[in-house]
């Protein structure tokens, strides 16, 4: 089990410091949770201090009861934690083989290579020899992201918004990986998503909004007061159309 | 022939053994041992130091091997090889050099080729320099290569100094004539306080020549690089110049690619980038499991490939 105890984070701008998030105390357990809310509310900063990536400015970190606070984005790694980034890193002359091989931290056959890439809809055997680089489209390289979380096949998966990028065809291709994964997983499933059909195939629904964890619970409680929230925004729109 | 001999020789060459098809083995400024085949002859200069490979016109799927070796300290060796490769053939040249110095005074290799790449004919030529040896003396290599494509030949050129190389400057010069293309992929790796200079220049003389000079290079320690590469587009042609270099420590790197466009339909292209390694490549890298050492060392291979 994840847990968050307390965690805020501070970043430096203009007018000095701005509260990322705040105060934020939340439990992941086992299973698969939907984090979602507005844009700019820190959903990706909560996901990269889970990593390691940023350091929180205070608070805790608990996974299965050890603080991991202080530990380093390898040594989280090695603990059992993944994160698909939302922007895939682009590298000259790393091969989408080379980074399936890592992800795996083991010497694997081409096949499983390429395995884990037809689980993302990739024609593996055109890409397993390819360099990740900029000779890949936006939605090639964010699947090949995700094959490699599902390579590592780690306790704890964090995935930053895994549809951006993804036309509508591959989309439903990934709703079933993501349901292969929560049936197969006895571990922890963390998507970050303003898509409802994830939010849909979630056990848990967050919501993170201006820095704090505004709702959280079973996704029949959660969902339907958002979808309710955003009927509201919808009609309040269209009367202040029609009031224009 | 010892075992450090042959341990250059597979670094170099890929060699266990004897190889394949046409060989001429030098070692410490001499001849070690050479076969020839019915199309491929290798002759001893006569006027210099150096030899003579003469490729018939119409060989095909034949190699040469030529790797020189040298494991005294204190040894000059100055070398003029010429390559005369017939119309039409299609070969693979595998040339290379390997240092083992463990003295303190200076050893060094200063190959001289000459390419003469006949009509039709395409050659695929791999270079490959490494230095060893924890003498003090210096390991030093200065290659110059000059290449003549005649029309509709093509000529692939793969270099690599990968390893223990304290100084070097490599010289490369070619034309072009019509339909005839010229491709170099040049890879360097220096650490320590290694310096190596690399000065291309290429001469698209031929109507429909191409040319894409490309290097990519990884400067460690306290090295220093220096790159030059200039292309002349002389007639209606393609060509592309770029190096690609990693900064890492204190180490320095100046790339000047340049061009002059003397035709109206010459198309001409440069491109050079200088940074370190980027940091969301670690972390990206790092999220998989690697520590930040071994993430760098995978970027750098990869670079390097």
């Amino acid at each position: 089990m994840l847990e968050l105890k307390n965690i805020s984070f501070l970043a430096p701008d203009e007018q000095g410091k701005k509260e990322i998030l705040n105060d934020i105390s939340i439990k992941f357990e086992r299973g698969f949770i939907a984090i979602t809310g507005p844009n700019g509310g820190g959903k990706s900063t909560l996901a990269r201090i889970i990593a390691g990536i940023q350091k929180p400015t205070c608070g805790k970190i608990l996974l299965d009861g050890e603080d991991i606070t202080g530990l380093s984005v390898t040594d989280r790694a090695k603990k059992g934690i993944s994160f698909a980034f939302q922007q895939p890193v682009r590298f000259k002359g790393i091969t989408v083989n080379d980074i399936i091989r890592l992800a795996a931290g083991r010497d694997i056959t081409i096949s499983e290579a390429c395995d884990y890439l037809s689980l993302v809809g990739l024609c593996a055997r055109d890409y397993i020899n390819r360099e990740v680089n900029d000779s890949l489209s936006g939605g090639e390289l964010k699947r090949i992201e995700i094959a490699s979380v599902l390579a590592r096949d780690t306790a704890v998966s964090i995935f930053d918004e895994p549809e951006a990028g993804i036309d509508l065809w591959s989309f439903s291709n990934l709703i079933n990986v993501f349901e292969k994964m929560r049936d197969k997983s006895g571990g922890t499933i963390i998507i970050i998503s303003h898509q409802e059909r994830i939010l849909n195939i979630a056990d848990k629904v967050a919501v993170i909004s201006d820095g704090k964890l505004t709702e959280y619970g079973e996704k029949s409680a959660v969902l339907p007061k958002l979808l309710d929230a955003s009927y509201h925004a919808c009609k309040v729109l269209k009367s202040s159309i029609k009031e224009a | 022939m010892n075992d450090t001999e042959r341990q250059l020789l597979k670094i170099i060459a890929d060699m266990n053994g004897v190889p394949k098809g046409a060989y001429n083995i030098r070692a410490n400024g001499a001849l070690a041992s050479r076969a020839t085949t019915e199309n491929i002859d290798i002759r001893t200069k006569t006027d210099k130091p150096g030899i003579d490979i003469i490729i018939k016109a119409g060989t095909t799927g034949e190699s040469v091997h030529i790797p020189v070796i040298i494991d005294k300290t204190g040894l000059n060796d100055l070398v003029y090889n010429d390559f005369y490769i017939g119309d039409n053939a299609d070969v693979t040249i595998m040339a290379g050099c390997g240092i083992h110095n463990c003295g303190d005074r200076k050893s060094s290799h200063d190959g001289i080729h000459t390419f003469y790449v006949g009509k039709n004919a395409r050659v695929r030529y791999i270079e490959r320099h490494y230095g060893e040896g924890d003498g003090k003396g210096g390991r030093i290599m200065n290659p110059t290569t000059v290449v003549n494509i005649a029309e509709g030949g093509y000529m692939e050129m793969e270099t690599a100094q990968i390893k223990g190389i304290d100084s070097t400057y490599r010289k490369t010069r070619a034309t072009v004539s019509d339909e005839g293309t010229l491709i170099i992929h040049e890879k360097i790796m220096t650490h320590g306080e290694q310096t190596a200079d690399t000065d291309f220049s290429v001469d698209l003389n031929g109507v429909n020549s191409k040319a894409n000079v490309v290097s990519r290079s990884v400067a460690k320690d306290k090295s220093h690089q220096n790159f030059l590469s200039n292309i002349n587009g002389n007639n209606a042609c393609n060509g592309h110049t770029e190096c690609d270099a990693i900064i890492m420590d204190g180490a320095t790197v100046n790339a000047s690619p340049t061009l002059g466009a003397n035709h109206i339909d010459a198309a001409l292209i440069h491109e050079a980038a200088i940074g370190k390694i980027a940091g969301d490549q670690l972390i990206k890298l790092m999220t998989l499991g690697l520590t930040e050492q071994q993430a760098e060392e995978e970027i750098i291979n990869g670079f390097l490939k």
